[in-house]
């Protein structure tokens, strides 16, 4: 047990999977001697050697292409992309051919990539360097998707998607790289589920990523106007723990999610829809989400206009709570 | 774009007559008449397998083919060079390199039959499942070639694409990483001058072995229809592979003869007189002239050679009209690697819809316990898919 920030444990995490197998590779772009432009790679390359910490060409379809020749001749690539809205040219590759090869090859063929990308805005940075896409890949079948919150997570949660067979998108939440928290050596409980952060009975709010402590904050602030908010972190956007969402509801009758992406089409609106399904005679009242608009990221100086944020993810609560 | 003979390799000419080469007769000083006839066989026999997937197309046994007709000899010279522990990434028009590759007849038909998105298991023949998205194969034989690499093996990848494929970002981007990695890898292009009704002047309006070399990967132009030429072209290719001295890109200069798919209709966009001008450089006729100037294209042989391809295409004939049909819950199989909640949830509704119909056609037959029987194992395999819980 130690104090990581969060890019230290994903750090960490990197590591230990490379000791534990030496089939694990990492690509990405300026991930060796620089280790990444987030320092999350730092060190690597010099304990592992650039066969194994490869600093490629600025190619995003070509880190993911060749990363599929690779699980092909038996390696578990860990790719890096280097900003969330850098991922598009490596689009047609993740999704027309990491995701489908285990299914169009009868499952001959795995897949077992792991596609590590820090996401999200609050960073004050240029265009590109904000972006939340992680609903392309959660709409996309044969992809795992995971979105950590902590630095306990980002250590354990990815060496659970580097050993999975199945390739994995896996969101790091930027501007909290240098969180601290206590990590254990440890996987902890599977990737697939939802953890509850705060327990409640009046609302249950949904967040994933860097909104997470956001919730959490917020949780704090409604209990001093005396209304309980259960803070559940999905972890994982595909596929989602259900069960753990629809126990919630259950108990408060009343739904918030949040995210930093765009509304529609969202992990939000798709989770709404499924606990409407699954748990309609228990809820109170309409559900509500609390995102980014439909727009593309604005400008650093406009970004606190739409990011959520304690008080967007309040006014979310009293909403739903009808006041 | 005009080709002529001195533009490009060539150690037999459209007239069967071997031109003697210093640079490149070596690397085929060992193909004696027997495999000189081995190679004939093949190119009759994968031609016969495109006449008879046409046919089958036509009697509407197959939802598509697309013909290779005038490739034989860059697919063939090239593929029977390769080693078992080699690796192939092509696209879908390489039936045969698969065959060369010992693919099972009915696993090439598979496909096009509409039964599964590829044939066979790529690690039982070495080659990969086909790619459909122009270009994408050549980083995934990169990659690979990059793992062949890191084991210390001297296996090769080969990367099968086309002249329409060069326009594509992932063949350029291949490329570039080959070559920064010197890896193992054989880029071998078919430029059969067609990608569908664009004309390879749309594509490049230099020759695109002339591209290679900017991107540090040195390039070979060759006769594409001369087999001698290709296996020489390739064997050089794979020994600067194996011997650690990087990529090579080779541009088979070829020509389709038939239309891109049974759906498409050529004479929309090309000349006849085209077309003619290539069935006078036919790949299988000259190593005919080659044979029968040699002594060898006997009526004895001719016959041998008609038999088997007689026999690999009622092989496939057979392969195709028995293939079953796909169980309808298989849709659901091999999406992941382990059990996926979501998925599962979908497929039990979807089972439970299916035993819906079954059981009420079972109401009105005298087999109602069969038909309740498998109402009551859907519902038993929601429950269970459900971990007991509430759906």
């Amino acid at each position: 047990m130690s104090t990581l920030t969060l890019a230290k444990a994903i750090n960490a995490g990197l590591r230990r999977a490379m000791q534990d197998d030496e089939k694990v590779v990492l690509l990405g772009e300026d991930i060796g001697a620089l280790g990444g432009v987030f320092r999350v790679s730092d060190g690597l390359q010099a304990e592992f050697g650039a066969r194994r910490v490869i600093d490629t060409p600025l190619a995003e379809s070509a880190i993911i292409g060749t990363a599929v020749g690779l699980a092909y001749r038996g390696y578990r690539p860990v790719c890096e992309i280097q900003f969330d809205g850098f991922i598009y040219p490596g689009f047609d590759q993740i999704v027309s051919q990491v995701a489908k090869l285990h299914y169009r090859s009868r499952g001959a063929v795995k897949m077992p990539i792991t596609i590590r990308v820090p996401f999200g805005g609050g960073i004050g940075a240029a265009e590109h360097h904000s972006e939340s896409p992680e609903a392309y890949f959660a709409h996309t079948s044969g992809l795992r998707v995971i979105a950590v919150s902590n630095p306990q997570d980002a250590y354990s949660l990815l060496r659970q998607a580097i050993a999975n067979d199945d390739p994995v998108l896996y969101f790091e939440p930027k501007r909290r790289y240098h969180v601290k928290g206590e990590v254990a050596e440890e996987l902890g409980t599977s990737m697939e589920s939802a953890t509850v952060v705060t327990a409640g009975t009046d609302v249950t709010l949904l967040a994933y990523g860097p909104l997470v402590t956001t919730a959490a904050d917020a949780a704090v602030a409604a209990s001093d106007e005396g209304v309980s908010i259960e803070v559940i972190d999905l972890r994982s956007l595909a596929p989602i723990d259900y069960p753990t969402i629809e126990a919630s509801v259950r108990k408060t009758g009343r739904l918030v999610v949040t995210h930093e992406a765009a509304q529609s089409g969202g992990i939000g609106g798709e989770i709404i829809a499924a606990i409407t399904e699954r748990c309609f005679p228990f809820l109170e009242a309409a559900p509500v989400r609390v995102t980014g608009w439909d727009i593309p990221y604005p400008p650093a100086k406009l970004e606190t206009h739409f990011l959520p944020d304690l008080d967007r993810i309040l006014d979310g609560v009293d909403r739903v709570m009808g006041r | 774009m005009v080709e002529t003979v001195s533009d490009f390799v060539q150690l037999l000419t459209p007239e069967g007559v071997r031109t003697p080469s210093p640079d490149f007769d070596q690397w085929v000083s060992d193909v004696d008449a027997p495999q000189l006839a081995s190679l004939y066989e093949d190119m009759v026999v994968v031609r016969r397998i495109d006449t008879e997937a046409t046919a089958l197309q036509r009697q509407g046994e197959l939802g598509l083919w697309p013909p290779l007709l005038g490739q034989e000899a860059a697919q063939i010279g090239s593929a029977r060079t390769l080693r078992g522990d080699d690796f192939v990434f092509t696209s879908y028009r390489e039936n045969a390199v698969a065959y060369c590759r010992g693919v099972d007849l009915t696993d090439i038909i598979r496909v096009w039959r509409g039964n599964a998105q590829s044939g066979w298991n790529p690690y039982d023949i070495g080659m990969a499942v086909p790619a459909i998205i122009i270009g994408a194969q050549t980083l995934h034989a990169t990659g690979y070639a990059m793992g062949c690499q890191q084991d210390g093996v001297d296996s090769v990848s080969v990367a099968y694409f086309g002249d329409g494929a060069t326009s594509e970002g992932d063949v350029n981007e291949a490329l570039v990483f080959a070559a920064a990695f010197k890896a193992p890898v054989v880029f071998f292009c078919q430029n059969n001058h067609w990608a569908i009704s664009e004309p390879v002047g749309l594509q490049a309006i230099r020759p695109l072995a002339d591209r290679a070399p900017g991107f540090g990967v040195p390039s070979m132009r060759i006769d594409g229809n001369d087999i001698l030429a290709v296996m020489a072209a390739t064997r050089i290719a794979l020994e600067r592979a194996r011997s650690g001295n990087g990529p090579t890109f080779i541009e088979a200069v070829t020509y389709r003869m038939g239309p891109h798919t049974t759906a498409d209709d050529p004479t929309r966009y090309r000349d006849a007189a085209e077309l003619e001008e290539w069935k006078a450089k036919d790949p299988i006729l000259r190593v005919e002239r080659l044979l029968d100037s040699l002594g060898l294209f006997t009526a004895e042989f001719q016959a041998g050679v008609k038999a088997k391809a007689d026999a690999v295409a009622a092989e496939l004939r057979h392969g195709c009209i028995t293939l079953p049909d796909p169980e309808p819950l298989s849709v659901f199989d091999s999406v992941y690697t382990t059990p996926n909640a979501t998925l599962d949830r979908q497929k039990a509704e979807y089972t439970a819809y299916l035993a819906s119909f079954e059981a009420r056609d079972g109401q009105n037959s005298d087999d109602v316990t069969d038909a309740a029987s498998v109402t009551a194992a859907s519902v038993n395999a929601v429950s269970v898919t459900a971990g007991g819980g509430r759906l």
